[in-house]
C-alpha cells in the first residue's frame, strides 16, 4: 500500500518587543525567575491588559511579507482553561477574527521545483509561563517571567507532504520572520516553537486521516525526527487494522521518544468568547500603508537579487540568500574579495562545515566576513595556494589576526622565486632517476598523472609554499629537457 | 457632624469649625460603636485614617486642600488597596492584601480623602441583598431585619447609618443604584468607560463600572470629580475630558423632556414605589420639565440577556483564583486537581459557584450561539431601545428597584426571585449608560429610589436634575433611625 | 433546559469546581430556573442583529512599547501561598 503524509504546521513565533503583549513589563530572555512578571501578568486581582502597539505593527509587518489580507478589525478572545503557567486561567488569543489573515509562502524544493505553502491564518496570542518540574520536594516550580510574551501564530493549511517539504518550509518562514525583524528566530531559547499536525492517507485517497498534534519542537532537527517517527507510528498502526486517536503529543528530542499526553483536558471545551477587557483591533489602510514603506527586502527577492548579481545558481543563491545574516555576510566577502564564486565556495565549504562541526551559527563565527575577504584576496592574488588558504583559515579562526598577518607570523607566503623554485626542481628529478625514466616512457595523457610523483616531494621540499601554477611549469619544462 | 452633606463637611472644615481629625475620630467612633447592628465594615482602618487625616490637616493649612480633603470616607471592598486587605466579600481574599492601588483609589487619596475602611458587599459584587458576604449580611439601617440591598450594600448602609460621609461602590447590574434606593441615599452609576476599572475586582468587565454612594447629588459631583477620567492602564477607558460637574448642578430644568418607560411600571411594581415615583416626577415638572411616555420595548429581555451575559464574563473573571499566586488555597492538595476543586470549593460561596456554572454553560460547545452569541444580539437591542428613546427626550425616569427593602432571607432560596430585584436597573449596564437613585420620598416607612438614566457620557445633566430635585424636596434629608440615637 | 446531576459534573470540572454529592440536583434545579428564565430570549428573532460585545462599540487604543514595570517579586510573592527559590509552588504536575 502506498502512503501519503499530510503535514500542517503552527508556528509560534516570539515578536521581538521590549514588553509585553499587555503589561509594560520587559521581556528579556534568562532573567531571575518571576522578576519580570507584574501584576497584569500575574493576574492580580483587577488589573487589566492593554495591547502592545508593537506587537501589533510586527503582526501586520508579517501578513505584508506574505502577501496576506489583514484583517481591518480583529478581535481578542478568551481560551478559558487552567493551569498554573496561565495565571488567569484563560490564555489571551484570537480566534474567530485573527489579525491576519490567508496568505502563503513559497518553498524551494530538493528537486529543483518551487511548491508555494498556504497560510491559512496568523494571530496575536500571549505566551504562557514555565513550569519546572525540577524536585522542589514533590512540588512543581512555576515562572510566570515568560506569562505574558507576544507570540504571533502562524497556521499553515495541510499543504506539505514529506518532513523535508515541512523543514524546507519552516526555515524559509524563520528566514522571513528573522529578515523583516519580528522574532529573533533563536530556537534553542524558544522564540520559534513548531506544532506538526501529521496525518496519513492512502495515496489518491480524497479525504483526509486523523491528524495528530505534536507540540513544542524547537529545532529543525527534531521536528524532522518526530515526524518520520510520527508518519511511520501511524502507518504501523494503520496497517495493523488499527485507528489513529486524535491527540496532543510530545516528542523529546534528546531521548528520541514521543508519547501521547497524559493531559487531564477531557472534554478540551475551551469556551472561547471575546475578551471584555479588550476592544477590537482596528487597522487603518494609512498604518498598512505606512508599514508596507518600511518593509525590509524579502529572501524571495534578496534571493533573486543575489542570483543576478553574483551570477550563482539558484540553489547556492537559496543557500547564501535565505537568511538576512547569511546575505549581509556573503555579500560583504563578495565585496571585499571582489569574487562571489570563491566567496560562495567558501562560505558554503570550509566556513559551513566548521560551524556546524563546532555546533556554532554564523552569528558567532569567530571569523568576519571582512577576515574570509581578506584571505580569498591572498587565494587570487596568488600569495598562498588553496591548501596553505586553508591553513590560513583555520589560524583566523583560532583568533591569530587577519589573513595578511597569519601569513606574515607563520611565513606561509607562496614561493613563486623561479631560481629558487628551479634548484628545488632540479634535485628532486636528480634524486627520482626511475620515475623521471619511467615519466619519459608514458605517453602523453599518462604523464599528467604521473606528474604528482615529483610534486609531493616539491612541496614536501617547500612546506606547501611552492606556487603550484609554477611548479607545474618547470617541472614540465625541465623533464621536457631530460628526454632530449 | 455626621450629618453634614460632603460640601458641607468641606465648608466645616475651611472654616475651621472642626478639623479632618476631629470629624474622622467622630466617624472611627461612631463605627466602632454603631457598626455591629449594621456589619457595613469588613475592614476599619482607624489608625491609617487618623494619619491621613492629620495629613489633611496639614495640608489644609498649607492652602492644599485638594477636592476631598479631610472628608472621612469609604470604599467598597473590591477596590484594591496597597497595604489593606481586599476582600471582594469572599473568603477566597480573606488574607489577600494588594500590593497596588486601584486608580480611582488613587485618584481619591490625591484628592486628600481620609479612608475610614472598606465596606461589605455580595461576594464578587454578585448578589442584590449582600447576603452572600463571607463577612455576613449587611442590615438596613432603616430596619434591620432587612436587606440593604447589594452589592454595594456595605457602602449604601454605612451613608445610611452617617458612619462615612461618602462612599466608593461599583454596579454591574445595580449595585449601586438598588441599594441605594432601599437605604434612602443618592447613588451614581456613571457611563461605562467614564470611571477606570483599574485595580476594581471584575465581576463581569463589559458591565462593571465604579460609582459613588453619597447623601446629595452635590457630594456625588464632587466624589465623581475625583474619580472619573481617562486611566491609560484600562482599554475601555474613555478619554473624553471631566467637566466641572458641580458647575451645571443649578442650571434650569424648564424644557427638559423627560420620558417615562412604559415598561417600568409593569404590574410587578410596588405600589407605594409607583405613588413615590410618579410623586417626584410631578415635583420634576413643577420645575419645568416636561414627561411624555415611552417604550423600551425590549426591556423584559435585559434580566435573561445579563444572566447570559454577566456570569459568561464572570466564570473567566474569576478563573485566576486558583490557590497559586494568591488568595484561599486549601491545605495538603493531592495534586494540582484538587489544589484547584478544593481551593475553589472552600473559597467561593453558593451564589458565586451558581453563577460559574451557568457561565461555564452558556459558553460551553454547543450552547454558545443559542446563548451567549443570543445575548450579545439582544444587548445590542436594548441599546438601540434607549438611543431611540433618546432622540426624544433628555432624560428617562422610573424605579429603582420593583419594591422597598424587603426582609432578610426573604429571596435568598429562589435566585429568580432575587435577579429580578434589579429589573429596572440592568438594562443600563447593558447599554452603557449613567445612571443614578436618588430618594423619592418612602412607602411603608422604607425609602424608596427614582431613577435617572441618561445619555452617554451625561452624568452633569443626571446630576443637574437631582440637584434640583433636591434642592426642591427634602427626601434626601429623611434619615434612617438611627440605633444608639444621637452618638 | 433542564439539566441533570451528570451536567453539573461536566461543568465543574470544567470550571474546576467542587460540587457535593448532596447538593448536586439541588444546583441543577436552580440553575435549570435561571435558564428557563433566560430562554426568554429565544422568543425574539436577533438574525439580523449584530453581536454586541461592548457598550460603546470603540476599538482598543495601543500602549507604546515602553517598558514601565520594575521587578517587585518580593512584594508580589509576600502575599502567595506557597514560595521557593522565587517560583510559585504547585503539586507536582504532570503532562
Amino acid at each position: 500500500m502506498e502512503w501519503e503524509t499530510v503535514i500542517g504546521l503552527e508556528i509560534h513565533a516570539q515578536l521581538t518587543t521590549q514588553t509585553k503583549i499587555f503589561s509594560g513589563a520587559p521581556i528579556a530572555f534568562g532573567a531571575e525567575p518571576n522578576t519580570q512578571a507584574c501584576a497584569v501578568d500575574l493576574a492580580m486581582p483587577g488589573t487589566l491588559p492593554v495591547l502592545n502597539e508593537a506587537a501589533v505593527r510586527k503582526a501586520v509587518l508579517f501578513g505584508l511579507a506574505i502577501d496576506a489580507d489583514i484583517n481591518r478589525s480583529s478581535v481578542f478572545e478568551r481560551k478559558n482553561y487552567f493551569y498554573p503557567d496561565s495565571p488567569k486561567g484563560y490564555q489571551t488569543s484570537q480566534m474567530d477574527e485573527p489579525i491576519v489573515g490567508p496568505g502563503h509562502v513559497d518553498i524551494l524544493l530538493d528537486n529543483g521545483e518551487h511548491k508555494t505553502i498556504r497560510i491559512h491564518h496568523a494571530h496575536l496570542e500571549e505566551d504562557a509561563g514555565k513550569s519546572l518540574h525540577e524536585d522542589f520536594h514533590g512540588s512543581t516550580g512555576i515562572d510566570l517571567n515568560r506569562a505574558g510574551t507576544p507570540l504571533l501564530e502562524i497556521v499553515t493549511e495541510p499543504d506539505m507532504n514529506s518532513s523535508a517539504e515541512a523543514v524546507a518550509f519552516a526555515r524559509k518562514l524563520h528566514s522571513i520572520i528573522t529578515s523583516i525583524g519580528i522574532c529573533d528566530g533563536k530556537m534553542s531559547q524558544g522564540s520559534m516553537r513548531f506544532d506538526v499536525n501529521v496525518s496519513v492517507r492512502i495515496k489518491g485517497q480524497e479525504e483526509l486521516g486523523t491528524r495528530t498534534e505534536t507540540k513544542n519542537l524547537n529545532s529543525y532537527r527534531f521536528m524532522e525526527e518526530a515526524i518520520k517517527m510520527e508518519v511511520e507510528r501511524q502507518i504501523e498502526v494503520l496497517e495493523d487494522g488499527g485507528t489513529i486517536a486524535q491527540e496532543t503529543r510530545l516528542y523529546n528530542g534528546d531521548t528520541k521518544v514521543a508519547r501521547g499526553m497524559r493531559s487531564k483536558e477531557e472534554a478540551n471545551d475551551y469556551r472561547y468568547f471575546p475578551c471584555p477587557d479588550l476592544l477590537p483591533v482596528a487597522i487603518e489602510d494609512d498604518y498598512i500603508d505606512a508599514l508596507r514603506g518600511t518593509l525590509p527586502e524579502l529572501p524571495d527577492a534578496r534571493i533573486q537579487r543575489i542570483a543576478a548579481a553574483h551570477d550563482l545558481s539558484e540553489y547556492d543563491a537559496n543557500i547564501l540568500g535565505g537568511e538576512a545574516g547569511m546575505a549581509a555576510y556573503f555579500e560583504t566577502v563578495s565585496h571585499s574579495s571582489g569574487d562571489a564564486k570563491l566567496a560562495a565556495n567558501w562560505l558554503m565549504g570550509e566556513l559551513s562545515a566548521r560551524l556546524n562541526s563546532e555546533d556554532k551559527t554564523l552569528e558567532d563565527s569567530p571569523v568576519s566576513a571582512e577576515q574570509l575577504g581578506g584571505l580569498i584576496l591572498r587565494i587570487k592574488d596568488n600569495t598562498i595556494s588553496n591548501q596553505i588558504a586553508k591553513q590560513v583559515f583555520d589560524a583566523i579562526w583560532q583568533g591569530e589576526g587577519d589573513a595578511d598577518s597569519v601569513i606574515e607570523a607563520k611565513g606561509l607566503k607562496q614561493m613563486s622565486d623561479s631560481s629558487e623554485l628551479e634548484a628545488i626542481v632540479d634535485t628532486v628529478i636528480a634524486s627520482r632517476p626511475q620515475e623521471v625514466e619511467n615519466f619519459l616512457g608514458a605517453d602523453e595523457k599518462k604523464r599528467k598523472k604521473m606528474l604528482g610523483a615529483f610534486m609531493g616531494p616539491i612541496m614536501q621540499a617547500t612546506k606547501g609554499q611552492a606556487n603550484p601554477g609554477m611548479v607545474n611549469q618547470i617541472l614540465l619544462k625541465k623533464l621536457n629537457e631530460q628526454q632530449s | 457632624m455626621h450629618t453634614l452633606t460632603l460640601a458641607q463637611a468641606t465648608q466645616g472644615l475651611e472654616n475651621g469649625d472642626f478639623s479632618s481629625e476631629e470629624i474622622t475620630r467622630h466617624y472611627l467612633n461612631r463605627i466602632g460603636q454603631l457598626d455591629e447592628h449594621y456589619n457595613s465594615y469588613i475592614t476599619v482602618t482607624a489608625d491609617a485614617a487618623i494619619e491621613q487625616a492629620r495629613g489633611a490637616d496639614t495640608e489644609r493649612a498649607k492652602g492644599n486642600a485638594g477636592t476631598l480633603c479631610g472628608i472621612p470616607m469609604a470604599h467598597k471592598d473590591l477596590f484594591c488597596t496597597q497595604g489593606v486587605r481586599t476582600s471582594s466579600g469572599s473568603r477566597m481574599l480573606d488574607t489577600f492584601v494588594p500590593p497596588y492601588n486601584a486608580t480611582i483609589v488613587s485618584h481619591i487619596k490625591g484628592a486628600g480623602a481620609v479612608v475610614l475602611g472598606k465596606t461589605n458587599m455580595d461576594e464578587f459584587a454578585m448578589g442584590s441583598s449582600n447576603e452572600t458576604s463571607w463577612y455576613g449580611p449587611v442590615r438596613n439601617p432603616w430596619d434591620i431585619e432587612r436587606v440593604p440591598g447589594g452589592s454595594s450594600g456595605g457602602s449604601a448602609a454605612a451613608i445610611a447609618a452617617q458612619l462615612a460621609v461618602a462612599a466608593t461602590a461599583s454596579d454591574t447590574g445595580g449595585s449601586i443604584r438598588q441599594p441605594a434606593s432601599l437605604c434612602g441615599i443618592t447613588g451614581l452609576k456613571p457611563t461605562y468607560g467614564r470611571v477606570s476599572r483599574y485595580g476594581m475586582i471584575a465581576f463581569a468587565s463589559s458591565l462593571d463600572q465604579a460609582g459613588t454612594m453619597t447623601r446629595t447629588a452635590e457630594d456625588a459631583a464632587i466624589l465623581l470629580g475625583a474619580m472619573a477620567g481617562f486611566d491609560p492602564l484600562d482599554s475601555t477607558s474613555t478619554d473624553i475630558a471631566v467637566p466641572d460637574y458641580r458647575a451645571t448642578l443649578n442650571d434650569d430644568l424648564s424644557g427638559l423632556k423627560i420620558g417615562i418607560p412604559d415598561e417600568y411600571f409593569s404590574e410587578g411594581l410596588h405600589p407605594g414605589t409607583a405613588a413615590a415615583v410618579e410623586n417626584a416626577i410631578k415635583e420634576l415638572e413643577k420645575l419645568g420639565a416636561t414627561t411624555r411616555r415611552i417604550s423600551l420595548p425590549h426591556s423584559n429581555l435585559a434580566v435573561p440577556c445579563y444572566y447570559v451575559l454577566a456570569p459568561a464574563e464572570a466564570s473567566a473573571n474569576l478563573s485566576r483564583f486558583d490557590g497559586v499566586r494568591y488568595g484561599h488555597r486549601c491545605e495538603d492538595p493531592e495534586d494540582l486537581y484538587d489544589l484547584y476543586t478544593r481551593s475553589r470549593e472552600e473559597g467561593f460561596g453558593d451564589e458565586v459557584k451558581r453563577r460559574i456554572l451557568i457561565g461555564a454553560y452558556v459558553l460551553s460547545a454547543g450552547f454558545y450561539d443559542a446563548y451567549y452569541r443570543k445575548a450579545q444580539r439582544i444587548r445590542r437591542l436594548i441599546k438601540n431601545d434607549f438611543i431611540g428613546a433618546f432622540y426624544d427626550v433628555d432624560v428617562i425616569l422610573g424605579p429603582t428597584a420593583p419594591s422597598p427593602a424587603f426582609k432578610l432571607g426573604e429571596k435568598t432560596s429562589d435566585p429568580v426571585q432575587m435577579y429580578l430585584e434589579d429589573i429596572y436597573t440592568i438594562a443600563t449596564n447593558l447599554a452603557g449608560l449613567p445612571a443614578m437613585s436618588i430618594p423619592a420620598g418612602l412607602a411603608e416607612g422604607l425609602p424608596v429610589g427614582l431613577q435617572l438614566i441618561g445619555q452617554d457620557f451625561g452624568e452633569a445633566k443626571l446630576l443637574n436634575i437631582a440637584h434640583r430635585f433636591q434642592q426642591a424636596t427634602d427626601h434626601h434629608l429623611a434619615c434612617a433611625p438611627i440605633i444608639g440615637g444621637d452618638l | 433546559m433542564a439539566l441533570q446531576g451528570s451536567d453539573i459534573d461536566k461543568l465543574a470540572v470544567l470550571a474546576r469546581l467542587k460540587i457535593d454529592n448532596e447538593i448536586k440536583q439541588e444546583v441543577a434545579e436552580k440553575i435549570s430556573d435561571i435558564l428557563s428564565m433566560i430562554d426568554q430570549m429565544q422568543a425574539v428573532d436577533t438574525s439580523a442583529v449584530l453581536p454586541m460585545a461592548n457598550p460603546h462599540d470603540a476599538t482598543q487604543r495601543l500602549r507604546a512599547d515602553v517598558i514601565s514595570e520594575t521587578n517587585q517579586r518580593e512584594a508580589f510573592q509576600a502575599i502567595a501561598p506557597q514560595t521557593e527559590d522565587g517560583l510559585y509552588l504547585v503539586p507536582k504536575v504532570i503532562d
